[in-house]
């Protein structure tokens, strides 16, 4: 095992830190604020290539490997955790197409996610189904030359403006996944407001309404919408917001260093006084701790180790919990400051709240991550 | 038992630690199934054999038993051929 970053992979790093150090970071309070991203940014985002990162290079995408993406997803969470989200759930849709979706599926839609022309979003939540994924309770009928959809999904990230729905249904009381368009007859887009972090991930509710898709659109086999499906739309989106906490992480490091270092009370820089340091110092540590984990369970990815994926589940709950830790000292180390929204680690907190209930919640993990003994490397 | 059978054994021993599998018994009998378990077998067979495992093949009575993994990976080294 070899975690080292490749030339290739430092100078990507370097790319994307540019990038978000100019485009992303400075507007980052502002967008949260107005809770919405500008188009703007998505077209910069289009333009750089950084949406469809794992569409492979036949379909037109930069088939990044699975550490240069965590590269990306961490030097964009720095800047905006809203903006981080995006990049989630889109490539959460475009890396179920590609593993799961029939050759037409392919052609039809890889393509254009690469090229960010459509936005993919993920219908898996509900008013009353979360965690418990089969209990899900939109239902999809066989009609002839069609299925027809009939239910609300909610807190679906980046809704608001998604062209390209992965919902989870019943069908016959087998869990399903379906690829529904926006524009469909039936669906129905209502934004949501008012939440706690990544305020800017344009959230909405979904409703279908005798909402018809197509035959081709189900996506795996019936039955199969979340062993199969969600499961590896979720496998990638904990990957993704595992590397998202490092990257708040690091924010809030870099944050609380500069203030502790400018910051001065009984006549020296708070960054003397030795409880602030402790707290300088879990950040520093648990923030390397988490990003080695991540770097592991992306080796394991790009080596196809079955592995992997309960890898990820520890390196996504030990980042996101992480994260919690240091947002909570930044904000401390930051004192009244840190509640203030001129200050960045006000959000860097509300943020990191966020990180522990999406795509598997701690407590689902602390469940699911002692049932397996992790394959030894 | 062959090559292929006893891989695949040796992987599922994993997780059924205490369980002497046999060749032909129903792994979701036993209750150990879960999408976890599920996406590790499929990725396991997938590197292990070098095939891959599309969306024709979901079908749980490809992965029921160890036996009818080893089918599958025929078959698909078989049309990879």
């Amino acid at each position: 095992m070899k975690l080292e970053l490749n030339p290739q992979q430092r100078a990507a790093r370097e790319e994307f830190r540019a990038f978000v150090a100019a485009e992303i970071a400075p507007h980052a309070g502002c967008w949260d604020r107005a809770a919405a991203i500008p188009m703007e940014l998505v077209d910069r985002l289009r333009e750089r290539g950084y949406l469809g990162s794992n569409v492979a290079a036949e379909y037109g995408g930069p088939g990044r490997d699975n550490v240069t993406y965590g590269l990306l997803t961490e030097e964009i969470a720095k800047g905006c955790s809203s903006v981080r989200s995006l990049l989630t759930v889109h490539d959460m849709v475009a890396h179920v197409i590609g593993r799961w979706g029939s050759p037409g599926q392919r052609e039809r839609y890889l393509p254009a996610m690469a090229r960010g022309e459509i936005l993919g979003a993920f219908c898996l939540s509900e008013p009353n189904a979360g965690s418990d994924a089969k209990s899900v309770e939109t239902v999809a009928r066989d009609d002839g030359d069609a299925w027809v959809l009939d239910g609300r999904k909610k807190w679906t990230t980046f809704g608001q403006i998604a062209g390209l729905f992965l919902v989870l249904a019943q069908l016959e009381g087998k869990p399903t996944a379906f690829l529904v368009e926006r524009d469909l007859p039936g669906v129905t887009v209502r934004p949501l407001s008012g939440v706690t972090g990544t305020r800017a991930s344009m959230l909405a509710e979904i409703f279908f309404a005798g909402c018809r898709v197509p035959k081709e659109n189900l996506i795996g086999k019936p039955g199969f919408g979340v062993s199969a499906v969600m499961s590896t739309a979720l496998d990638h989106g904990r990957y993704s917001v595992a590397w998202g906490a490092v990257g708040l992480a690091q924010a809030c490091l870099d944050a609380s260093r500069a203030y502790a270092a400018e910051r001065r009370q009984f006549g020296v820089p708070i960054a003397d006084h030795q409880l602030v340091r402790r707290m300088l110092t879990n950040i520093i540590a648990e923030v390397r701790a988490a990003r080695l984990l991540c770097l592991r369970a992306g080796w394991l990815r790009d080596t196809r180790d079955p592995g992997a994926t309960g890898e990820i589940w520890v390196a996504k709950y030990f980042a996101s919990t992480m994260a919690t830790r240091a947002a909570l000292d930044a904000v401390q180390i930051h004192g009244a400051n840190g509640c203030s929204e001129d200050f960045p680690v006000e959000r860097y907190l509300r943020d990191s709240r966020v990180l522990e209930i999406i795509e598997g919640s701690t407590q689902i993990q602390q469940i699911t991550i002692p049932l397996f003994e992790l394959q030894e490397l | 038992m062959d090559q292929t059978q006893s891989k695949i054994k040796e992987f599922l021993s994993r997780f059924f630690k205490s369980h002497d599998l046999q060749p032909d018994e129903d792994i979701f009998s036993l209750g150990f199934v879960n999408s976890l378990l599920a996406m590790q077998l499929v990725a396991f067979v997938e590197k292990e054999f070098g095939i891959s495992v599309g969306d024709e093949d979901l079908d749980l009575d490809n992965f029921r038993t160890i036996n009818s993994i080893v089918r599958l990976v025929a078959r698909k080294q078989g049309a990879a051929a």
